[in-house]
């Protein structure tokens, strides 16, 4: 069984990291995306940071520790600390499905300055601008949703 | 723009990273679950019966992710106020914009399967070739997109 509070705790941090790293502020990511700011001395590099400090830390534990128990022999299948197995996504080769996803996450972003994680984690601003992105954000994952449905039912 | 302001930024940047990156470990570590958040959002929110109760009765795991995640944003709004710190704007684009974005980070992530954190740190993390396509993509077009808009 997964461990609730580990994921309870890990949303935690995942929170303080992205209000901390600035990652939280539509105004800075916009900055951060528009390279116009190239130009005029007023860019922010800060936010690559994020992702460099977080793969400094994620990358060399994934490597040396889950890795080589993914990789062990199947009769002695390992687990994770709290017991169940490990999730990861089926090695699929990069597809149309993908890159379009990838797009027009990327168009959303750069217009809005918000992704999923910033935007949940603001919700106790109760902001009127933020609510309404949510919503068009479950929106946009449902009519992702609704769109395999069709194409496997027509496969 | 003040030098020191910009490099307390990156140090900042680094160490909300780095918390980040713990988080996501942690929770591979421990419970063998990648931190993407736009996937453990639409499985709390959207899963279907039977996923639901293949996740344990009552609530599953991905609900006590958000809770924490969103708990720190509730905890930061009471504390921030009173320390005369602003909130963040969300109004910095006109409406339909904004319910524009909003409604292409939805389907684009799920059409993708995953988001900034779920390809940009986890699956980057593992060397994944799909998240590395996908991260550059979505940095792209990003980058275009905030550069004709703003």
């Amino acid at each position: 069984m997964d461990n609730k509070w580990v994921a309870f705790i890990s949303g935690l941090l995942f929170g303080v990291g992205l209000l901390i790293s600035g990652m939280a502020d539509p105004a800075k990511v916009i900055g951060f995306l528009d390279l116009k700011g190239l130009f005029n001395g007023s860019w922010d590099p800060s936010l690559i940071l994020v992702m460099l400090g977080a793969l400094l830390v994620y990358m060399p534990v994934f490597h040396c520790y889950i890795k080589p128990r993914l990789n062990a022999v199947p009769e002695h299948k390992a687990t994770a600390i709290c017991g169940s197995d490990y999730h990861l996504p089926v090695a699929e080769k990069p597809n149309r499905r993908l890159i379009i996803g990838a797009g027009l996450f990327g168009i959303g972003w750069g217009i809005a300055g918000i992704c999923p994680g910033p935007a949940l984690v603001n919700i106790g601003s109760l902001d009127i601008s933020l609510a309404l992105f949510i919503i068009s954000m479950l929106t946009g994952i449902y009519m992702g949703q609704l769109s395999q449905r069709y194409l496997n039912s027509h496969a | 723009m003040d030098t020191s302001i910009s490099l307390l930024s990156l140090i900042w940047a680094l160490l909300g990273g780095m918390l980040i990156g713990f988080s996501a470990i942690g929770l591979m570590v421990f419970n063998g679950r990648i931190a993407g958040i736009s996937g453990i959002l639409s499985f709390a929110i959207f899963s279907n019966k039977k996923q639901a109760s293949e996740a344990n009765k009552g609530l599953a795991w991905q609900w006590y992710f958000l809770f924490g995640l969103m708990l720190v944003g509730v905890v930061y709004v009471q504390i921030a106020g009173p320390m005369g710190i602003a909130a963040f704007k969300f109004n910095q684009v006109p409406t339909f914009l904004l319910v524009m974005g909003g409604l292409l980070v939805g389907l684009g992530s799920n059409l993708g399967s995953g988001c900034t954190s779920g390809h940009g740190i986890c699956g980057i993390g593992r060397l994944s070739l799909r998240s590395i396509i996908a991260t550059g993509v979505f940095m792209l077009t990003g980058i275009i997109a905030a550069m004709l808009v703003h």
